[in-house]
């Protein structure tokens, strides 16, 4: 048996290859928080995807009135429920999307409106073409919008994307109005949500004791009510004649009341576990102030939770409100939200006529789709003893 | 355990309580009262109601006096299980409801065995399978029902169903049976009929708890039990249901109770879409119409029948998990 | 090898077990062989990550996912109350199919496994009877009551006190020294041939740790089996074996038995192994000897003898080029290094 020399020594013969990864595993030890969230949430594709497709809803919402071509409230009566137009994309040859216009005439035997193509007149599509008038972000006054076709105000050579409603509305228009509505409230709802499930949920996890079994209790009965027959009372209290705006905050308050419970159960659970931890005790041991505890030291540890809760509360706030839309007891017209643009497609004899009513429901979808993959996304992201 | 069960049963009491409370004071909220939206509807009509006869059906209906003595005479009354008058229909409530309310019941409870017995072996498979064809099939779906609010779903069902089937898919009996008496016939109808909505109502449920399930059972496959239970020879099947299903439906089962309210709840808006006769669609009118004791009272009924469902759930969670059950002892 | 004396009980060669991750292929077990004869014990020693408990897994074919045996064989002897004639009674474990009857037969009745962390190795919702009635009542044809009568009787055998309460219990509302007794009953109920323990004593205080291995000790001589106890702790092998295999990074390095493994190591990590424990004869304020380096990282395996970084005789130009194989040095002695050609 030899002695080695290198016995004594300081343990640390370089091993071959671990240059690369010691200077990763750096990286790592030193990101703070928020990084690391955003590099395990770079890493989860669907959520990212996810991520862009909740941008692009929200730039609908702030270029709602670019991306309308129609005056969402122009009705016309010969366009009544007219089927969505078949975009032709090229022109003998090169790009230039037209379509047909179309000549509408009453059916003698059906008494319905039916309409027909006529291949003799194009019409041309404009990219950036004049339009109604608006303001862009509410500032800029234009008549500019993304698409449209010359002399755009005449009826009779609108294009319609998507088809019109009863009144003659053109459906593509409306929708990106109510896309503006239906993501705001969402928003609005949420913050209020928010706030008090974050308000209560805290007291409740952080003083322990009476407050929390009070506001358990609480919970516990809110989430046993079934909520639809509640928000149906709620609404259908509300006056007739109070202005659009004062409805829209008011369904948003009856939305929040009950929808701050899962919050509230959130933040309370995270509460409830940062308590015991260490850093908290010394934190107080140290001589912290509890507010100072709380919102320097317990807070910023469970943020990313509280954003991810959030973002998987939003699909819930926007399908409450477009069922309550729905059923003629949330918005109403002359107010667009998707629940609203829906209200016409309630009955099944209406869709099979006209099955393009049933369009506004795939924003819906997508929505919620969204949401609910960034929400699990930036939920898995948040948590650092996930996989 | 019977600590446990009086617990909840005692929150459940209050819980009913508030419903009563809350589905009493949405009734009083819109301004007016019957007895006004009665006069608006005369007028349009174009008969009027003098100011006399206004007060005399005021009288009537008990409608002038402070709020929580008719809360009071009102909760008298539900006890002894009168309901009160539909004032619209000018019958009383248990008439006008009949067994749309029982309707509501039996569509619910199907959602909701529905709900259990789809998500479970779902869950399982897609948990033991993971990131086999049939797991991504499962996540998939699952992603519709959550993704689609069911409204939509009953909506596009029904469009598809008139379009591509030239069935009407809606409605809980045939054209024929639907005011029949009830017979065997008329059950077996109903159970014909039922599949439909209780999928409907139960997929987003059913795709949560799948999820639920599934990531559960992925924690406790990790556990060193489940390699203990293999080390002595069980099949993957035998130890798999018996151990880490066994432990993984804990959590599970607390979720079911929740599941119910959203059921009942989803249940009203489905119905008006599909055209079932339960008491969502009679809601609706009623509350447009402001008919007080008719809307209240099916809201009161909802609310009671969805504790009881929940306290129900709450008693079999403290029998599949024994440990509760020495935790509250 | 030397020719036997007696027939092997269990003969592993070059099994190679490998876990396919996302991030890259880890070879968990890299080409281990050893022998275990009936009767003894062979412990297999080495730091956490070498491989150890993989290597009794994949004995009994429980590796978890991603991992898989990809080479090898696993010969073992099975019983002779076995169905199986007398010419098919070994059999290769590595090439049965994954938890198939017959290696599902294997498993609990002829070869058992007990674990490290006896807590989490019970189901905490079932009782601890019924955990071990399963046992029984799976390998052998008997009825619930005889099976619980036996459950019973190995508790009792184990040294748990009043076993018929204690059958009603869940394995929280035991000790730790108790649960590993109640693992070891459940382990034994079916007289397995060999015993595997995995660091079974790791989890216990002192006490309980010498009153366990006393207790295995006692039902070897008892029933005659063989144990393949796999350690960290030198200690516990000096105790209990009588044949040591050293394992790093998923190989065997040498194997012996055990005098000649503490007194004529030849292998440099078996020297390294035995240099740095700290002796109580030493004096104060000696510097301890551990072994220079660190086990490198699974994906960042050295070429050649893995032990070359670490190794204080390494010499360049034929350990980092090679890999050595296992070499008899003596009657029953086995090393893998190029310092024994």
């Amino acid at each position: 048996m030899t002695r080695s020399d290198v016995a004594l020594d300081p343990p640390s013969a370089p091993v071959p290859g671990a240059g690369a990864a010691d200077a990763n595993k750096q990286r790592i030890f030193v990101a703070s928080q928020w990084q690391l969230t955003w590099w395990r949430f770079r890493k989860h594709k669907v959520a990212v995807a996810s991520a862009c497709v909740v941008v692009a809803l929200y730039l609908v919402v702030a270029g709602a009135d670019f991306l309308a071509y129609a005056d969402p409230n122009a009705s016309e009566a010969q366009r009544s429920l007219m089927p969505p137009q078949r975009v032709h994309w090229f022109d003998g040859g090169r790009f230039g999307p037209y379509v047909y216009a179309v000549k509408g005439a009453r059916d003698l035997q059906s008494f319905k409106r039916v309409y027909r193509e006529d291949p003799s007149e194009k019409i041309p599509i404009r990219f950036f073409a004049q339009g109604f008038e608006y303001r862009f972000l509410g500032v800029i006054p234009t008549t500019r919008h993304l698409i449209g076709v010359d002399g755009g105000r005449d009826a009779n050579k609108t294009i319609f994307l998507l088809g019109t409603d009863v009144q003659g509305r053109d459906l593509w228009s409306r929708l990106m109005f109510a896309t503006r509505i239906s993501l705001t409230i969402g928003l609005v709802g949420v913050t209020m949500s928010l706030v008090l499930g974050v308000v209560l949920g805290g007291l409740s996890g952080f003083y322990g004791g009476i407050a929390d079994t009070l506001i358990q209790r609480v919970i516990e009965i809110l989430r046993s009510i079934p909520t639809i027959p509640l928000w149906m009372g709620l609404a259908a209290a509300l006056p007739r004649d109070w202005s659009i705006l004062q409805v829209y905050f008011a369904i948003t308050i009856i939305i929040s009341l009950l929808a701050w419970t899962e919050l509230a159960r959130v933040v309370r659970g995270r509460f409830l576990s940062l308590r015991e931890e260490d850093f908290v005790v010394s934190a107080r041991l140290v001589g912290c102030s509890q507010m100072r505890t709380i919102f320097v030291h317990m807070v910023p540890s469970f943020m990313s939770h509280i954003i991810a809760a959030t973002t998987l509360a939003l699909p819930a706030m926007i399908v409450s409100e477009t069922a309550l839309s729905f059923l003629g007891l949330g918005l109403r017209p002359p107010a667009m939200s998707w629940g609203v643009l829906l209200q016409q497609a309630q009955n099944v004899q209406t869709v099979a006529l006209s099955p393009w009513l049933m369009l506004p429901a795939v924003p819906v979808i997508i929505a919620v789709m969204a949401f609910n993959f960034l929400g699990d996304g930036l939920r898995d992201a948040a948590d650092p003893y996930g996989r | 355990m019977l600590a446990y069960i009086g617990r909840r049963a005692i929150l459940a009491i209050f819980t009913v309580w508030a419903i009563s409370v809350l589905s009493f004071a949405i009734i009083q909220l819109p301004p007016g009262d019957y007895v006004t939206s009665y006069i608006a509807q005369m007028a349009s009509m174009g008969s009027v109601v003098t100011d006399e006869e206004a007060q005399n059906l005021r009288i009537q209906y008990g409608l002038g006096q402070p709020i929580y003595i008719q809360y009071l005479k009102w909760m008298k009354l539900v006890v002894q299980g009168n309901f009160g008058m539909s004032m619209e229909w000018r019958r009383p409530v248990t008439e006008v409801i009949g067994e749309r309310f029982w309707l509501t019941v039996v569509v619910s409870v199907a959602s909701l065995l529905l709900t259990w017995v789809l998500a479970l072996p779902i869950g399982i498979y897609s948990a033991v399978r993971q990131y086999s064809p049939g797991d991504y099939a499962a996540t998939f779906v699952g992603f519709i029902g959550l993704a689609v609010p069911n409204f939509l779903l009953a909506l596009v069902l029904l469009y598809l169903g008139f379009t591509l089937f030239n069935a009407h898919i809606g409605g809980l009996f045939s054209p024929e049976l639907q005011d029949a008496p009830w017979s065997m016939a008329r059950a077996w109808d109903l159970l014909k009929h039922l599949p439909i909505p209780a999928v409907i109502l139960g997929l987003a449920g059913t795709a949560q708890q799948v999820r639920i399930m599934r990531a559960n059972l992925l924690d406790e496959l990790r556990k060193p039990y489940v390699v203990t239970a293999r080390s002595k020879g069980l099949t993957e099947m035998a130890l798999i249901l018996r151990y880490p299903v066994r432990l993984a439906l804990n959590p599970f089962a607390s979720t079911i109770g929740y599941t119910l309210p959203y059921i009942v709840s989803g249940s009203i808006i489905v119905s008006l879409v599909l055209g079932l006769p339960t008491v969502g669609p009679l809601l609706l009118k009623a509350l447009i119409a402001q008919d007080m004791f008719l809307a209240g009272t099916i809201v009161l009924l909802l609310g009671v029948m969805t504790v009881i469902g929940t306290l129900i759930s709450d008693i079999l969670l403290v029998w599949v998990d024994p440990r509760i059950r020495l935790e509250e002892t | 090898m030397a020719a036997e004396v007696q027939p092997t009980l269990l003969s592993v060669r070059d099994l190679k077990t490998y876990f396919y991750q996302d991030e890259g292929m880890v070879k968990a077990v890299d080409g281990v062989s050893f022998d275990l004869y009936p009767g003894g014990t062979l412990g297999i020693v080495g730091e956490s990550g070498c491989g150890k408990s993989v290597t009794a897994r994949s004995i009994l074919g429980i590796v978890d996912r991603p991992g898989r045996i990809v080479d090898g064989e696993i010969r073992f002897r099975r019983q002779a109350v076995t169905r199986v004639g007398d010419a098919n009674r070994v059999v290769d474990l590595a090439k049965l199919p994954p938890n198939g009857p017959d290696i599902r037969a294997i498993r609990g009745a002829e070869i058992a496994l007990i674990f490290q962390e006896p807590m989490s190795s019970f189901s905490p919702v079932h009782t601890i009877g019924s955990q071990i009635d399963e046992a029984i009542m799976l390998h052998q044809q008997v009825d619930r009551r005889r099976a619980r009568e036996k459950t019973i009787e190995m508790l009792r055998r184990v040294g748990v006190s009043s076993p018929e309460q204690r059958v009603d219990q869940l394995s929280n509302q035991l000790s730790g020294g108790l649960r590993q007794r109640a693992m070891i009953a459940m382990a034994l109920s079916c007289h397995p041939t060999l015993l595997i323990a995995d660091e079974p004593t790791t989890a216990l205080d002192v006490t309980t740790q010498s009153q366990i291995l006393d207790l295995m000790r006692q039902l070897q001589r008892e029933d005659g089996m063989a144990i393949m106890l796999i350690t960290h702790d030198l200690g516990v092998v000096a105790e209990m074996a009588t044949d040591v295999a050293v394992m790093y990074l998923g190989r065997v390095v040498e194997q012996a038995p055990v005098d000649e493994i503490f007194h004529a190591p030849r292998h440099p990590y078996t020297q390294g192994l035995l240099r740095s424990i700290p002796r109580m004869r030493s004096r104060s304020r000696e510097r301890l000897n551990p072994i220079a380096g660190v086990v490198p990282h699974p994906y960042d395996r050295p070429t050649g003898c893995p032990f070359h970084p670490r190794c204080p005789q390494f010499m360049p130009g034929r350990c980092d080029a090679e890999e050595p194989t296992l070499r008899p040095v003596g009657d029953k002695h086995a090393v893998s290094c190029f310092l024994y050609p």
